[in-house]
């Protein structure tokens, strides 16, 4: 990979030791995905920021790099972490401890503490083309399909790196070429919840071994609560960044009654649940909006755990929703979500009720809770009494 | 046996180990306790062999980008392969994990069953001019 005569001072170490690390990092990423060279970035977005996911190898990274005195060179924002430090809970003092110390490494580097895995929702998002660098996994998918940003789908470590050099290595969807579709799912079966786009967009990234996929007409104005649960769950099942509607003549595959059975088999793992989790992505104003015209007066049934971005809490509050929500039972809880969150354990739940695939596939593997996918207005119908 | 090949640098330096071959690809996130250096995945055909201190060949890493921290953690416990070599494909995770930890890292694509005879042999990667070669 060309690296300027700046860039190659920097990777020696000239201008310090964050910025040789980072262009380290985005060399050895350039050279794996063939790379031709680096590119700007004007937005970097970094994954691995709750404790459940970096544990003390990633932390003691972090450490390293603050106390070197590391910086963001771009506006950077970060996924959520493992908890709502703002309310009472049952998470451990030593998480909680080993967690803000994560926090801490990241807020003296200069991120905005944004603590939400759907940056795309409450920052104002820059003109389309524009080329940043998302690890969240749904919000690198999104941003490439729904907002016609450029981001190749990133790790936690090569984001860091974009956000201290504001560069990213210009391979893979970065690439004009590569942001084709070249595999063309056939959808057999109907498919209209978000729960069913989720299990679609599972199924491909299990299945589709390509960086762009197309779900021809189902994915043509497909609206923002079904293109996020399609998103999370394309990136959790696979390395896919990007999905069209664009029907050309490429390798076909076919998700039919056959394979949504067998994927509803290894996800829906019971079918009842003692608790209710929202919120994998983080739900955003639509999903709120939602679930405020289906309370009616009502209460929920069962304890209903709803994590959303502090900034769309603060907003939902002042249109009446929160409030509405928490008179109906609803707990909601702020800068963490559902994903590998240590407020769902097996001691306390036996199962828990999602409409989310992405948290049905966390919660079984690494919470080893049981779960039972119903999608929104059936938890809705089903829970409000 | 002895012989040299050329292989593609991803991430720079020189290194001598004892060559430990598999044919499965790594998940360096589950499958490699960090203290020890030894894989416990019971399906892995590397199961209870320790990666320490030696030049590791493996197809590419499976699971979680995250896997590149546990990389930089092998190496903090001082039981880190000395080097990498990656036969079918180099993933952002190993290529990433290797940067941040020091460890040099280079393909090889195209002569498994060569790499699979220097199992036990010594071989030094010298990442930085593309040669690896076997004592």
């Amino acid at each position: 990979m060309y690296l300027s005569r700046q860039e190659e001072r920097a990777l020696n170490g000239e201008f310090g030791s964050p910025l040789s690390t980072a262009y380290k990092i985005l060399l050895a990423i350039g050279q794996a995905t063939e790379a031709e060279k680096l590119v700007p970035v004007t937005w970097s977005h970094i994954s691995g920021v709750n404790y459940n996911t970096i544990g003390d190898a990633g932390s003691e990274f972090l450490s390293d790099l603050n106390e070197s005195n590391a910086k963001v060179s771009v506006f950077t924002t970060v996924n959520p972490m493992g908890y709502d430090k703002s309310k009472k809970s049952k998470i451990p003092s030593e998480f909680k401890r080993r967690q803000l110390k994560i926090v801490d490494s990241y807020i003296s580097m200069g991120i905005t503490p944004s603590f939400s895995c759907i940056p795309y929702e409450i920052f104002k998002l820059p003109r389309r083309n524009t080329s940043v660098s998302f690890a969240e996994s749904n919000a690198a998918i999104m941003a490439n399909s729904m907002y016609g940003l450029v981001s190749n789908k990133e790790s936690a470590l090569s984001a860091l790196a974009s956000a201290i050099t504001g560069k990213a290595p210009y391979s893979d969807l970065r690439v004009r070429e590569f942001r084709y579709p070249k595999v063309l799912v056939k959808v057999e079966v109907p498919v209209k919840t978000e729960l069913d786009f989720g299990m679609l967009g599972y199924y491909t990234g299990k299945s589709a071994n390509a960086s762009c996929v197309s779900f021809g007409s189902h994915a043509k104005g497909i609206d923002i609560m079904r293109a996020k649960s399609l998103s999370a769950a394309l990136g959790t099942s696979g390395s896919c960044g990007m999905f069209s509607s664009e029907e050309l003549n490429c390798e076909k595959i076919t998700f039919g009654k056959k394979e949504a059975d067998s994927i509803k088999d290894e996800l829906n793992t019971t079918e009842k649940g003692d608790v209710i989790a929202l919120g994998s992505p983080q739900l955003g104003l639509n999903e709120l909006n939602f679930m405020s015209q289906h309370l009616e007066g009502k209460k929920f049934s069962k304890p209903c755990m709803i994590f959303c971005p502090r900034a769309v809490y603060h907003q939902a509050s002042k249109s009446g929703i929160i409030p509405q929500i928490k008179r109906a039972g609803g707990d909601i809880i702020c800068d963490a979500c559902t994903c590998l969150t240590p407020l769902i354990t097996k001691d306390e739940y036996d199962g828990v009720i999602t409409n989310s695939v992405k948290a049905s596939y966390y919660l079984n593997k690494f919470n080893n809770v049981s779960v039972c996918l119903k999608d929104l207005k059936t938890i809705m119908n089903d829970y409000l009494k | 046996m002895t012989g040299t090949i050329s292989c593609r640098k991803i991430v720079g330096g020189v290194c001598t180990g004892r060559v430990l071959f598999t044919r499965s690809p790594i998940n360096f996130l589950s499958a490699i306790d960090q203290n020890t250096g030894i894989i416990t995945d019971s399906s892995h055909d590397l199961h209870g062999i320790s990666i320490s201190d030696t030049i590791l060949i493996f197809p590419y890493s499976v699971g979680s980008t995250v896997g590149a921290y546990s990389i930089f953690s092998l190496r903090r416990n001082l039981v880190a392969p000395s080097g990498m070599i990656c036969t079918v494909k180099v993933d952002i995770t190993t290529a990433s994990g290797c940067a941040i930890a020091g460890i040099p890292l280079v393909s090889i694509t195209n002569q498994s069953d060569f790499l699979e005879n220097s199992q036990n042999s010594y071989g030094t990667i010298n990442a930085d001019i593309g040669v690896f070669r076997i004592e």
